[in-house]
């Protein structure tokens, strides 16, 4: 593998060949803020929280971090105005959809965000995608996908799949920035496979 | 539903999963919807899981999950079909179809939908079934109109 040299927040950084900026900082101990991004998943570079400030060729640009792959000389901001302003508008923004998550208090409180600042409109999954991929690419089994689109777009158990694999494995679970995930597979259990897997009365 | 006319549709494309897309469309085409069980035989032959074709299936307007009538019937309520009196052409389809527009009647006939402009305005106001457009369409026309399709 070759090596390339970059600048990360002043310093510098050595990584891998076709590696993202993300991994590249969190490798040398610098940590960018992510949502969707999990080590073990292909990336989706949904949330847009990973957002920062590259400088090509003397131009600065916003790129998303968790896609963006390294190149030799390329200078890294991680954090500057624009990019905090940004990641703020975003939490503000995921922040009226699950205004409940404690990941999302701790971002809000990091980059100052008002959680009041736009009408809520509690849907409380944030369309982060971890289950859908983990499902998917980790265990397997594809027992809950996407639907719909744009404003739309949810998540959706298939539930003769979900009927015979989720009980003894949930290990989507614990990725869900919000409880979205929990009440969503309660929900579909109650309403189409009661009985099978779990339900509300067995809590 | 039968299977054969399906396993057809997924055997002309030699069961790639590639082909999802150009399956799902002919089926739909057949069928002028995308029945659960022809989901699930597509999910079985072309080995796509069932949450990716679900995904697929909703997200492209070309695609219904729920079953739709043997005619498509849209009405034009662009700006100028709305000012040569498109409301009461809907007004009027929707009382001798029963129907509003998303919905599809009970014998699978019809379903109505509108449109904000099909590209004739001067023909307004318009109403297009299954593709073939009918211009300067009257409220007493549109019983004739609906009578000739079966
Ligand atoms: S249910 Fe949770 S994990 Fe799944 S997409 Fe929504 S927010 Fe992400
Ligand atoms: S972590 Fe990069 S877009 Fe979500
Ligand atoms: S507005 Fe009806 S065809 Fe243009």
């Amino acid at each position: 593998m070759s090596k390339v040299r970059l600048k990360i927040d002043g310093r510098d950084v050595e990584a891998e060949k076709g590696m993202t900026v993300l991994d590249a900082a969190r490798r040398a101990g610098i940590s960018i803020p992510a949502l969707c991004h999990h080590e073990k998943l292909e990336p989706l570079g949904g949330c847009r929280l990973c957002m920062v400030e590259v400088e090509v060729r003397g131009s600065a640009r916003l790129v998303v971090s968790c896609v963006y792959t390294v190149a030799e000389g390329l200078t890294v901001r991680t954090r500057s105005e624009k990019v905090d302003r940004i990641r703020k508008g975003i939490v503000e923004l995921l922040l009226a959809h699950a205004p409940d998550s404690p990941q999302l208090a701790g971002f809000a409180r990091e980059y100052g965000a008002d959680r009041n600042r736009f009408e809520p409109e509690p849907s409380f999954c944030i369309l982060c995608g971890l289950c859908v991929r983990y499902c998917a690419e980790v265990v397997g089994k594809h027992a809950v996908g996407f639907i719909d689109r744009g404003i739309r777009k949810e998540i959706s158990f298939v539930p003769e799949i979900a009927a015979k694999e989720c009980d003894a494995c949930k290990a989507c679970f614990p990725l869900c920035p919000t409880s979205y995930l929990q009440a969503a597979f309660v929900l579909t259990g109650s309403l189409v496979f009661p009985g099978g897997g779990e339900s509300v009365r067995d809590r | 539903m039968d299977t054969a006319s399906i396993d057809q549709i997924i055997d002309r494309h030699q069961g790639e999963a590639s082909s999802l897309i150009q399956v799902l469309l002919e089926i739909q085409r057949e069928y002028h919807w995308l029945p659960q069980a022809a989901l699930r035989e597509v999910g079985r032959k072309l080995k796509v899981p069932m949450a990716r074709i679900q995904h697929v299936a909703t997200f492209y307007k070309a695609f219904s999950v729920v079953p739709k009538g043997r005619h498509r019937v849209h009405v034009c309520v662009g700006t100028a079909c709305h000012v040569r009196g498109a409301m009461r052409v809907l007004e009027s389809v929707q009382d001798l179809s029963g129907i509003a527009p998303g919905e599809t009647d009970l014998e699978h006939k019809f379903s109505l939908e509108t449109v904000n402009c099909l590209g004739c305005c001067a023909l307004g106001p318009v109403i297009e079934i299954d593709g073939k457009v009918h211009g300067n369409v009257t409220k007493a026309g549109i019983a004739g109109i609906l009578g000739r399709y079966e």
